[in-house]
């Protein structure tokens, strides 16, 4: 890691040789306290993958759960449905953080329960809420691909609706669906940026904490930035993956 | 009990303000074979999805064995497993191989055991010809083999009817017959059967009445003997007539 640094830092140096608006020290990985200071704001990766991987579970488990009312022939449900992505997916996702953070522990108390809500499981409810509503809807694309005869097919043989979504339309639809879902994991990596605001301990939170020893915050959040992509590179480079073999089996 | 297999009366069916069904009454008796013909759109499609409860139908009634079918969906999913339906799409299930199409529905719905299911799929596979492509997955299977693999997928419910929504329309001309024998031995064997189809010989040579419909109606209903020689109706002759022109 301390070569990968190195280099990257030797790059960057090239880069701004020429201006005086740079102070690279405060990341020097060659001097111990610029390599504290690389250790802090990594420090932050373990956090910010924790957060968005809790979330992006839950999301995909509450957007099928959520999806499945608006495939129904029953009106009621389909409203159901309706009402829940227009609203969850009208809110923008820092106003819903902070209702989750500081708002619902009190509707929690005036119902009498004792729930703590931690900056962590604020940051996860959040995402995976906000979240849920757009993997809805890539479920309900996903499903309603599969041509209506698989149904049908389904229903002859005498399958109940739970059976055949479970043996017939979903294990078609899931592999139309993962590239969609995947990215929208990347989505909620970088969203989880927001999580600093209620004191979580992830990448834009240390980054921002030492821009406030430091006063650099132009080297700083330029880190930050490549941590992000860094991150999201893998993870593209997953996703790619996975439609290759998705795709080989076709 | 009584030798009737299938009975409508009075049935109807809407879709929003067209009607698609006009009083249609059918009597099928136990090991009848029926043959269904019109023009597209005329509704014959629409009579047998209504028989299985694919369609609702909004007035009339439905019997089958002497028991009404409702479209409460929870006697629907009972009574579907006693009604084999073939589509003329095959609709098998792309991400299963025949053999899990075939097993899917006797374990899932009739709690079979898997080496049971087997069984009872191998016998209907030796039956429509196809043993040797248990293995493989649909998409590796020509036009003909798909659609006799999904009869024996209904088969393997072991049905009281057979019910075929033109199950010869989208294959090619030489898999025709190979689809058609499996159903005239079948039809051989008993098999209660209700076709829809434009295979005028197969009508002639297996059906025992045949019903010609237009615009969801029962114009005419006759004997098979009766219905080609001596066609009652004008509409029903110029039918005959274009479609046996050739």
């Amino acid at each position: 890691m301390k070569k990968i640094c190195l280099s990257l830092f030797a790059l960057l140096g090239l880069c701004s040789c020429s201006s005086d608006i740079w102070g690279w020290y405060v990341i020097n990985p060659t001097t111990p306290s610029g390599w504290i200071n690389i250790k802090f704001l990594v420090s932050g990766m373990g956090n910010t993958i924790l957060i968005s991987v809790t979330a992006a579970v839950i999301s995909i488990s509450l957007g099928l759960i959520v999806a499945l009312p608006g495939q129904s022939s029953k009106r009621a449900w389909r409203i159901v449905n309706r009402v829940y992505v227009e609203l969850i997916r009208s809110i923008p996702l820092l106003p819903m953080l902070f209702w989750v953070f500081y708002g619902l522990p009190i509707i929690f108390k005036s119902m009498g329960l004792n729930i703590p809500i931690d900056p962590f499981w604020g940051a996860v409810i959040t995402l995976a809420i906000s979240d849920s509503a757009f993997t809805a809807e890539i479920y309900r694309s996903g499903i309603q691909s599969i041509a209506r005869g698989q149904a049908e097919a389904a229903q002859t043989i005498g399958l109940s609706y739970a059976q055949s979504m479970r043996y017939i339309i979903l294990p078609q639809a899931i592999r139309r669906i993962l590239p969609p879902l995947a990215n929208q994991f990347i989505y909620i990596v970088k969203m989880s940026a927001f999580a600093s605001v209620i004191g979580m301990q992830e990448l834009t939170r240390r980054a921002n904490e030492l821009v406030v020893t430091e006063y650099r915050p132009l080297e700083l959040y330029s880190l930050l930035i490549l941590e992000y992509l860094v991150l999201v590179l893998i993870i593209s480079a997953g996703v790619r993956w996975l439609e290759r073999r998705m795709g080989s089996d076709e | 009990m009584s030798n009737t297999a299938i009975e409508l009366k009075n049935l109807n069916k809407w879709f929003d303000d067209f009607h698609a069904l006009k009083n249609i009454n059918l009597t099928v008796n136990k090991g009848e074979k029926v043959v269904i013909c019109g023009p597209s759109g005329s509704g014959k499609s629409t009579v047998v999805r209504c028989i299985n409860k694919l369609e609702k139908h909004q007035s009339g009634t439905i019997l089958l064995d002497g028991k009404k079918l409702t479209n409460n969906p929870k006697s629907v999913t009972s009574v579907q497993g006693d009604i084999g339906m073939v589509f003329q799409q095959f609709n098998l299930f792309p991400h299963l191989t025949v053999m899990e199409n075939l097993i899917l529905g006797p374990m899932k719905t009739q709690r079979q055991s898997r080496q049971k299911a087997v069984e009872i799929a191998l016998h209907y596979l030796e039956r429509v010809r196809i043993t040797d492509q248990a293995q493989k997955m649909p998409s590796q299977l020509s036009g003909g083999q798909q659609q006799r693999v999904a009869i024996a997928r209904s088969l393997c419910m072991e049905p009281k009817v057979m019910l075929f929504d033109e199950p010869t329309s989208a294959l090619d001309p030489e898999m025709i017959s190979e689809v058609l024998d499996v159903m005239v031995e079948l039809a051989n064997d008993g098999m209660t059967m209700i076709v829809v189809t434009h295979e005028m010989g197969f009508a002639r040579k297996v059906a025992d009445k045949v019903l010609f419909m237009d615009q969801g109606q029962i114009v005419e209903q006759a004997l098979t003997e009766d219905f080609f020689n001596s066609p009652k109706t004008q509409r029903c002759q110029t039918f005959l007539n274009q479609i046996l022109k050739h």
